[in-house]
């Protein structure tokens, strides 16, 4: 695609035997948000670390705002920011002399920053604390005043890995919403994150990464369709009226329905007019229900069908560990 | 503007950065002032009387040039605190994406230093003057032995910024800095004449080369015999930058928070 202002093809990279990215390919168009999904130690900083050349790649090449990232590393920097995963900023410094530092450092002159600054501040809500050290910061102001530094240069491509862990649920939607404001604002964001309600929410096109590979990749909708999209959900208020149930319910459906006690599953194509349909049918045949619902697949029905194991799941067993493996293997290697 | 001065604006701000955060943390500035003036009152009041040096007028002008030479040489340790540090919080990761100079972090941190080894300098030759010390030289070997001392400082902040760079934290940073560099300072002329030391310590401490930046000092500020200490002292100052500051910016290239 001529105008990805994110292109990635076939990355490779490994630290000592431990293979972080095994070759995979990205895509964002301009002005969109590229959701990488998946759990500690898939992979997903690694892609970040090359896209933002602080890591050259064993293999593959990648192309970020039309430049290469290892060609055109230089040049590349002016058009990126980075928010990290950990706030990236300086704890003996004020709010307002952190993001004069960024702005010097991008080149853009004293006054200049200095006005820069001032707008992030207040555009961030920390026009209170901008003459506060940031060692007296909440982790949510911290976060706020990373994505903000990020933000400087007002650069065209923004790469945040996993900006809201470790945040309230306030901080988070007010983060999701200045990352939604930046994009309709025409700026391109890759965001890693582990959460499937960010992904989904923010996310036009999602990557679902794990061990370094894009196990799928699609809108939030097309993945959710891959896990057989919606099925209706019926609580009979009776278990022995099951098969009565399932036979009253066989019209609508291919696939015979799944049932787990009083619980009735069916598999449907068409939302519309099936919860009126499924009443009907199931009153006429006699049954009662306690209860019925539409249930769309959330991003963790598709984790769990793509990999067979929740995201959370991982990232609580053996995420830590590959983690750990990932970073001492990373410090041989260098 | 020219990569050049870039590369000048962007180590100004970075050295701007490391220096305004010493007023903001007082442990740090303790280290810089009151642990030098500690040094020299134990040095003079409790070793002093006991060691006897032949050849200068008392222990304090035999002290002074080894006491501030051995400060100097400890300056650095800050840097291999701060670089630690912001490679564990990200701050490097944030840097190396920023189009500055790949250079500057270290040259902004180093630089600070410079500017901090001129206060605990400071600090120090008033403490020796009040305490009896004197200069026995020319001004200007006077004012040759401060930019000597600000030069070797500078040669070990290169050594802490690689240290800073390699280490897994701040403390070990610091561990692997203290674990070479006080054996190093010690078994040199700083303290006590070489001549006092067992015959088989003597040979390793008359060619250490802290001794030849010691025996420099002497000469610059107490008039003591040079032979060719001072250019010796410059050469291993310089050697010392020649290998650590290219061999810190390799690591700094590559470094990326763990």
């Amino acid at each position: 695609m001529q105008d990805a202002a994110i292109q990635a093809e076939g990355l490779r990279k490994s630290y000592g035997n431990v293979q972080a990215l095994a070759g995979i390919d990205l895509e964002a168009p301009a002005g969109t948000i590229l959701g990488l999904l998946g759990p500690n130690g898939a992979g997903k900083t690694t892609a970040v670390r090359i896209l933002t050349t602080l890591l050259p790649p064993d293999g593959g090449t990648a192309r970020v705002a039309g430049l290469d990232v290892v060609r055109d590393a230089a040049a590349l920097r002016s058009q990126i920011g980075l928010a990290g995963q950990y706030a990236a900023v300086d704890e003996n410094l004020n709010g307002r002399e952190n993001l004069e530092m960024v702005g010097r450092l991008y080149h853009m002159g004293r006054a200049a920053s200095l006005t820069r600054a001032d707008e992030l501040l207040e555009r961030f809500d920390l026009t209170d604390a901008a003459r506060r050290l940031v060692r007296t910061y909440s982790g949510g102001m911290r976060r706020r005043l990373d994505l903000a530094a990020a933000l400087v240069a007002r650069p065209p491509v923004l790469f945040l890995d996993e900006p809201t862990t470790g945040l309230d649920p306030r901080s988070r939607i007010g983060l999701w919403e200045t990352i939604e404001a930046r994009v309709a604002a025409g700026t391109t964001v890759l965001l890693t994150t582990q959460y499937l309600d960010e992904a989904d929410r923010l996310a036009d096109r999602i990557a679902v990464i794990d061990h370094g590979q894009v196990i799928a990749e699609g809108t939030s909708d097309e993945l959710k369709d891959r896990v057989g999209g919606e099925r209706l959900e019926v609580t009979l208020d009776d278990p022995g009226h099951r098969e009565t149930a399932i036979a009253a319910l066989a019209p609508m459906v291919e696939d015979r329905p799944r049932c787990d006690g009083t619980l009735v599953e069916l598999p449907i194509s068409h939302r519309r007019g099936a919860i009126a349909e499924a009443v009907r049918r199931l009153d006429s045949a006699g049954v009662g229900i306690d209860d019925i619902a539409v249930h769309r697949p959330t991003l963790d029905d598709v984790f769990l069908e793509l990999t067979g194991h929740t995201a959370e799941e991982v990232a609580e067993e053996d995420g830590g560990q590959r983690e750990s493996d990932r970073r001492e293997e990373e410090q041989r290697a260098a | 503007m020219s990569s050049l001065a870039y590369t000048i604006s962007d180590t100004v701000v970075l050295a701007k950065r490391n220096l305004l955060r010493i007023p903001r943390a007082p442990d740090l500035l303790l280290s810089f002032t009151v642990q030098p003036i500690m040094f020299v009152l134990l040095f003079v009041y409790v070793f002093g009387g006991a060691i006897a040096t032949p050849g200068f007028e008392d222990y304090t002008d035999f002290l002074m040039p080894g006491i501030v030479a051995q400060t100097m040489s400890f300056g650095g340790f800050v840097t291999a605190l701060a670089l630690s540090e912001d490679l564990r919080k990200g701050l490097i990761d944030r840097f190396r994406s920023l189009p500055m100079s790949r250079s500057a972090v270290l040259a902004g941190r180093t630089l600070a230093d410079v500017a901090t080894n001129v206060i605990s300098l400071i600090i120090m030759v008033g403490v020796g003057l009040a305490v009896g010390f004197r200069f026995h030289s020319n001004p200007i070997e006077v004012i040759a032995g401060v930019g000597l001392m600000l030069l070797f400082g500078y040669a070990f902040s290169w050594i802490f910024a690689y240290c800073g760079l390699v280490a897994s934290s701040g403390e070990s940073a610091q561990a692997i800095g203290f674990i070479v560099i006080f054996p190093i300072t010690f078994i040199s002329s700083a303290f006590v004449p070489v001549d006092s030391m067992p015959s088989w310590l003597q040979p390793i401490a008359e060619n250490n080369p802290f001794t030849t930046v010691v025996d420099a000092m002497r000469a610059l500020w107490v008039d003591a015999p040079a032979g060719n200490d001072v250019w010796g002292a410059v050469l291993w100052s310089v050697g010392l930058i020649a290998v650590f500051a290219p061999l810190s910016v390799a690591r700094y290239r590559r470094a990326v928070s763990a």
